[in-house]
């Protein structure tokens, strides 16, 4: 069989136009489809970046919470309540809110402040310079070292600035996994310090961050928060949670979604198009192989072969151009929300594998029927 | 007298259904044996081509039985008439079909490869067959490259490539100048007519008819005399 199937190889490759053809529609359809499903995943870890950098596993929230950015804060009583929890190890508050901070020219620029737990910090980034227990010290602020940095003025340690009117000190410069969607920088600070300098009503905690004891103690807790009128979800439930809601409440994940889907169908109707008039244009050829003696099976290994083939190809080159582009833009805009996952190739590789075997069953089908009496007939 | 090749009994075969039915080939019997080179000739319509597909394993008859070597070919399921059509016949095209993106020796190497024998081998093996036909030195070559003659001989070589015991030419000179055919067909009778081998050509070049060891005429879907007749 592999002797026929380098027959199919040498057909298929020999013949540059076609394959050119084939390529180039396969290619261009991957790439699409990866861009966009990379562009979705991107800006769906943006969006889940404050889930993913605080690494808590169990997060309590209002029931209305839909993503970190629309947080409803929660009576201080519930953290009691929460600790008390059969089955949770520890629970601390986190603050999540926004503000102005004063640039030196005097410019305002929007920030994201989340306050850690004062005891505990738990949730607190990784410093790349400066002590976390500076963040005590009077007016102390650790500021991302993100994509977003830059429009802070790149603060060093030291570096005062303006936050709501008060004061604030950069006593530390942090890095974390994920930088949030909306492009603005972000400060670390105390909770009792973040509720001080950033207006907010009587109630305060924005999400209740939870150590369960063991993943089992997981579904109790969340039972017990349940009768008290709040929701508790895992770290993944909270991302998923996020992702949906973009999917299902805003035009974005529809938007991509539809172009995704273009993109396959633009990827099947070229290449099963090209692919069925390669065939075509061998018809006569294929009738002469089965008159010789191929048989039936051995022609249809030959075309899906081939089919699979300029898929794979097409599927490589369309990932390799997908992470040059973005490579590229990386290197221009640097927090350019697009990023390759293992799922986005799996999905693209589906889509491929249909787009290949589609057009080899179309194939198929036309070189079954041919009777090699026609070759005869010329 | 050598062993029969190849027998034919009384194969009929009907084109179309209804008023436009009409009956290709009538009632045909006839014998071919081994080392001879057996024309079926006629004008243009009268079955030569559609007797060839019957007796070759490609086109059902709708009534007779064709053996070759003993074997009733139409009593094989698919895969095997494929198979028996793989290691007993070879096919020289009237318009040769070789594959413009394969090497000659590639081209020639088809059949090999269909028996599922290694590339490199069947390359090999290939090649002697294109020295048989005096192209070796066009093995890299595409076949887009060669003459009509040359063509025709890859296809030869391609044809024995398999190790036939039955040979089919439909219309060889069709494509070819006349001396180039003449030279083809004369190359067929003396290197490629063997003690095991029959080869039956459908023709109506008449500048050829004196290579043929017997010609068989059709007209009208039936020979001409009935059964089959020898006047070479």
């Amino acid at each position: 069989m592999f002797g026929i199937l380098r027959i199919a190889y040498k057909l298929l490759v020999n013949d540059k136009g076609k394959f050119a053809a084939l390529l180039m529609g396969l290619t261009f359809s991957v790439f699409l489809m990866i861009q966009m499903t990379s562009m979705f995943a991107g800006m769906m870890k943006k969006a889940s970046a404050t889930v993913m950098n605080t690494g808590s596993k169990v997060w309590v929230m209002d029931r209305a919470v839909t993503n970190v950015s629309s947080s409803i804060p929660m009576p201080d009583y519930l953290l009691d309540a929460v600790r008390s929890i059969e089955g949770v190890k520890f629970a601390v508050p986190l603050y999540s809110g926004a503000g102005l901070v004063r640039l030196a020219d005097g410019t305002y620029q929007p920030v994201t402040v989340l306050g850690l737990d004062d005891t505990s910090l738990f949730g607190r980034p990784a410093l790349i310079e400066g002590h976390i227990a500076d963040i005590y010290a009077e007016n102390g602020f650790v500021v991302v070292k993100d994509e977003e940095y830059s429009k802070l003025e790149s603060p060093k340690i030291g570096t005062t600035f303006e936050l709501n009117d008060n004061r604030g000190v950069i006593v530390g410069i942090a890095k974390v996994p994920a930088s949030g969607l909306f492009g603005i920088p972000t400060l670390y600070t105390t909770f009792n310090r973040a509720i001080q300098y950033i207006p907010s009503m009587r109630f305060t905690i924005s999400f209740i961050l939870v150590e369960p004891q063991s993943p089992e103690a997981v579904p109790g807790i969340q039972k017990a928060v349940s009768k008290l009128g709040y929701d508790t979800v895992t770290e993944q439930g909270f991302i998923d949670r996020i992702t949906n809601w973009y999917v299902m409440h805003t035009g974005m994940g529809t938007n991509l979604l539809l172009m995704t889907a273009i993109s396959f169908i633009v990827g099947l109707s070229i290449s099963g198009q090209t692919f069925y008039t390669f065939v075509l244009e061998n018809m006569e050829k294929f009738g002469a192989l089965k008159a010789i003696g191929a048989k039936g099976y051995e022609l249809v290994a030959m075309i899906f072969f081939q089919a699979a083939l300029t898929g794979l190809a097409g599927y490589g080159l369309g990932i390799g151009l997908c992470a040059g582009l973005i490579a590229l833009a990386k290197l221009r805009v640097p927090d350019y929300a697009s990023i390759v996952t293992f799922g986005n190739l799996g999905l693209a590789l589906g889509m491929v594998l249909v787009i290949s075997a589609f057009s080899g069953y179309i194939a198929v089908r036309k070189v079954l029927r041919i009777d090699p009496y026609d070759v005869f007939r010329g | 007298m050598n062993p029969v090749a190849i027998r034919a009994d009384g194969i009929t075969k009907w084109f179309g259904q209804g008023e436009a039915k009409t009956c290709a080939v009538r009632d045909v019997t006839f014998e071919a044996r081994f080392k001879e080179m057996l024309y079926i000739v006629g004008p243009s319509g009268s079955g030569k081509t559609t007797l060839l597909s019957m007796i070759s394993g490609i086109l059902r008859p709708d009534s007779g039985k064709v053996h070759v070597e003993d074997v009733d070919i139409w009593g094989l399921k698919e895969n095997a008439l494929a198979t028996f059509r793989l290691n007993k016949v070879g096919f020289v095209f009237q318009d040769f079909h070789l594959f413009p993106h394969l090497t000659t020796v590639e081209n020639v190497a088809i059949p090999l490869l269909l028996k599922r024998q290694d590339w490199n081998k069947s390359i090999k093996e290939a090649a002697k067959y294109l020295d048989v036909v005096g192209l070796s030195a066009r093995a890299q070559l595409s076949p887009t490259r060669l003459s009509g003659g040359e063509q025709q001989r890859v296809a030869i070589a391609r044809a024995l490539a398999s190790g036939p015991d039955l040979m089919i030419f439909d219309e060889p000179t069709a494509s070819l100048d006349g001396d180039t055919g003449k030279r083809i067909v004369e190359f067929v009778k003396s290197e490629v007519l063997t003690e095991h081998r029959c080869i039956i050509v459908v023709t109506h070049d008449d500048r050829i008819y004196s290579f043929a060891d017997r010609i068989l005429h059709m007209e009208d879907g039936r020979m001409r005399d009935g059964k089959g007749s020898a006047d070479a």
